[in-house]
């Protein structure tokens, strides 16, 4: 967890029977971010920026972070269902929403099963499409550090390359990943990183404004199934960025935030 | 005292390249099968079976087998076929299986169904262990390793209810759903053939097994953090009330002896060369830490004193010489002269009521096991039992783990008719 400003707060909120670690941060009108399947990555440039506009929520799903997972929560439209409680719970009422590649397809899910709860979906290098050209990267056979460095076309020039994923991570980092991996592969393992029916579930979604943004070189979800996404969500928008891989918000911030901003903005 | 012996059933292969511990990488995964060689495969699946007969000949108790998935080291991919051939081609030696990996079936009736069958074809010589795999075992199969736990436990539940219980049931469970469970085979082995465990690093499973008063079996660690282990199923069993003894406690490590003193290290050495088991000391492939850290497989905490002895400096260091595991007692080899003392040394240790010699692993030859199998039988073996009984140690078929007192009447192996 790192910060660049104290732009944020972060709390235990009890939410549809569980207690939830809650990032906030930013002011303006709401946007909930979902997580990738390492966890929230701590408040980043992009955050930042973003927050200037809008006010972040991030939780953590239950087993990430410190939120205790669910036994029941056994794959990953479970875990959709109960964030529509959390969503009550939290009394936000209509809201914007954007999920980052498990986080993605975790708000593909998500809206699929109740639209009309959300006003705009940003899908960022998504995973829960089977990709028809390429194969998602299989985070379960490479350790974590691994997996994040194959996240970005160019870690080393990737000013925050390092902080999210340090040359020694403490003790508490690697925990982090750790507990971030296991709840990942319970809702994941197999089919790995997909839902077979989530493409023709999409079409639920053809009147919600849709911002599907990909990193061109994507080593984990090639861009092929951004394309899929975007075929399937009748009016989307696909955004491919240049010299991005799988984390375009990091390699690419400004870029990213440009998209998102016109996006919600629009 | 319950004697048995073990191989790993290498897949020997001279023009692979990794032959030797000085060879190529056979870092887990990294391997293609694409070099399988039919007739090697068939010459030593054969010869391992010829090499089991001639153990039972060599008196023997049991012949115990291994599974493990997609690796050179072990050709046991599917150990119940091994064990059904045994079933009928041996006649008296208990076929110990140490053991199925529960997690990774997904339909845990087949193993109902295969186990009784081999137990009827023996006529009730079957041991019947459970494991939970390593992370190779997992992604070969594709089962879940967050899931590893929860499914070995409920298979167990499932199987033991489908030996014991009159059909039909249903079972409308987590992780295994049956509308209609009525298998039509049933062990023979009243109520059940014993279930043993055997382990190395996780303590959930260690304790599991003191609670059910399932023997368990430590696989090939060092004497100390083996002792701490068997500590805890000796702590465990006093929480639940019972005292567990020998027959609740095994060991296997590896024990070659040969003819003579300098034929015997010679042959030794070849326990650490050859295809090798990435979890074993002296001969290790290198790990992948990716299998090793497979999310969930094993609680990263609750770990067992050996855990660390097995799997510490990992990475294609050979970090422990034939030299330091001979000191260490890991390897035992010799003359029986030699042999003998050490093997008593370990009993006086460890006190376990089952013990497997392992032995015709590595790169030797099928010359080399046959002699140790032979002076094994005609000294080895039975100089051992009079040690366990001037030691007391009964075995799980002296003295029943399930109760703590003697059989009422011991278990009769029956002769298979000619």
């Amino acid at each position: 967890m790192t910060t660049t400003s104290q732009a944020w707060t972060e709390e235990i909120v009890e939410l549809a029977g569980t207690s939830v670690q809650l990032v906030k941060g930013g002011s303006g009108e709401p946007l909930l971010i979902l997580h990738d399947e390492m966890g929230h990555p701590g408040w980043m440039n992009f955050h930042e920026a973003l927050g200037q506009n809008n006010e972040l929520i991030i939780p953590s799903h239950p087993g990430f972070g410190d939120s205790p997972f669910l036994d029941w929560i056994m794959n990953m439209r479970d875990m959709a269902g109960w964030y529509l409680e959390a969503l009550d719970d939290m009394g936000v009422g209509q809201i914007n929403m954007m999920g980052f590649s498990f986080g993605g397809w975790l708000a593909a899910e998500i809206a699929t099963m109740d639209p009309g709860r959300f006003s705009k979906l940003i899908l960022v290098d998504a995973a829960g499409i089977k990709p028809p050209t390429g194969e998602i990267f299989d985070m379960f056979l490479v350790v974590a550090k691994e997996f994040i460095t194959e996240s970005f076309l160019n870690p080393e020039g990737t000013s925050e390359f390092a902080t999210i994923c340090p040359e020694e991570p403490t003790p508490e980092q690697a925990e982090y990943w750790e507990v971030a991996r296991e709840q990942a592969c319970r809702l994941s393992w197999r089919p790995y990183m997909h839902y077979p029916a989530l493409p023709n579930l999409l079409s639920r979604l053809k009147n919600m404004p849709t911002q599907i943004i990909w990193g061109r070189e994507d080593a984990i979800v090639p861009l092929s199934a951004g394309q899929v996404f975007n075929d399937s969500i009748p009016g989307s928008q696909l955004a491919i960025i240049d010299n991005a891989g799988h984390r375009p918000e990091i390699e690419q911030t400004d870029e990213f935030v440009r998209i998102v901003q016109r996006f919600l903005s629009g | 005292m319950f004697i048995g012996h073990f191989t790993e059933r290498p897949y020997q292969d001279e023009k692979s390249g990794y032959f030797g511990a000085t060879g190529k990488s056979i870092r887990d995964l990294d391997l293609s099968n694409d070099i399988y060689d039919p007739q090697i495969g068939a010459d030593l699946y054969n010869r391992y079976l010829d090499e089991r007969v001639y153990a039972e000949e060599m008196g023997f108790d049991g012949l115990m087998l291994n599974e493990h998935h997609s690796t050179p080291f072990c050709m046991g991919g599917a150990m119940n076929v091994e064990a059904s051939i045994l079933a009928k081609i041996t006649k008296k030696a208990k076929i110990v299986l140490l053991g199925n990996i529960l997690p990774i079936w997904e339909d845990p009736l087949w193993l109902v169904e295969q186990l009784a069958m081999i137990d009827m074809i023996s006529r009730g010589r079957l041991v019947s262990g459970w494991v939970r795999g390593t992370g190779r075992e997992s992604v070969a199969h594709n089962a879940p390793p967050p899931y590893n736990w929860e499914r070995f436990q409920e298979a167990h539940e499932f199987i033991v209810k489908a030996w014991t219980e009159p059909g039909p049931f249903r079972w409308e469970g987590k992780h295994y759903n049956y509308r209609y469970v009525n298998p039509w085979v049933k062990p023979y082995q009243k109520p059940h053939p014993q279930i043993w465990l055997p382990g190395v690093v996780s303590e959930d499973s260690l304790k599991w097994a003191a609670r059910q008063r399932i023997p368990y079996i430590m696989l090939a660690t060092k004497l100390e953090p083996t002792k701490q282990a068997f500590q805890i199923y000796h702590d465990t069993a006093k929480e639940e009330g019972y005292k567990s003894g020998p027959q609740n406690l095994g060991y296997l490590w590896k024990v070659h002896v040969d003819e003579t003193e300098e034929l015997a290290e010679e042959v030794g050495r070849k326990f650490v060369q050859g295809p090798s088991n990435p979890f074993l000391a002296g001969n290790e492939g290198t790990a992948n830490q990716a299998l090793m850290k497979l999310p969930g497989l094993t609680s990263r905490r609750r770990v067992l004193p050996t855990m660390n002895a097995a799997t510490a400096n990992r990475g294609g260091v050979l970090s422990t010489s034939y030299e330091e595991q001979i000191e260490n007692y890991t390897i035992v080899t010799g003359t029986p002269d030699t042999v003998i003392p050490k093997i008593r040394h370990i009993l006086e240790e460890l006190r376990p009521g089952s013990i497997f010699f392992w032995d015709g692993d590595g790169a030797m030859t099928h010359d080399d096991q046959m002699r140790s199998l032979r002076l094994m039988g005609q000294e080895v073996i039975p100089a051992v039992r009079e040690i366990a009984k001037e030691l007391d140690l009964p075995s799980s078929f002296d003295i029943n783990p399930a109760t703590g007192a003697p059989f009422e009447d011991t278990p009769a192996i029956a002769e298979v008719a000619d």
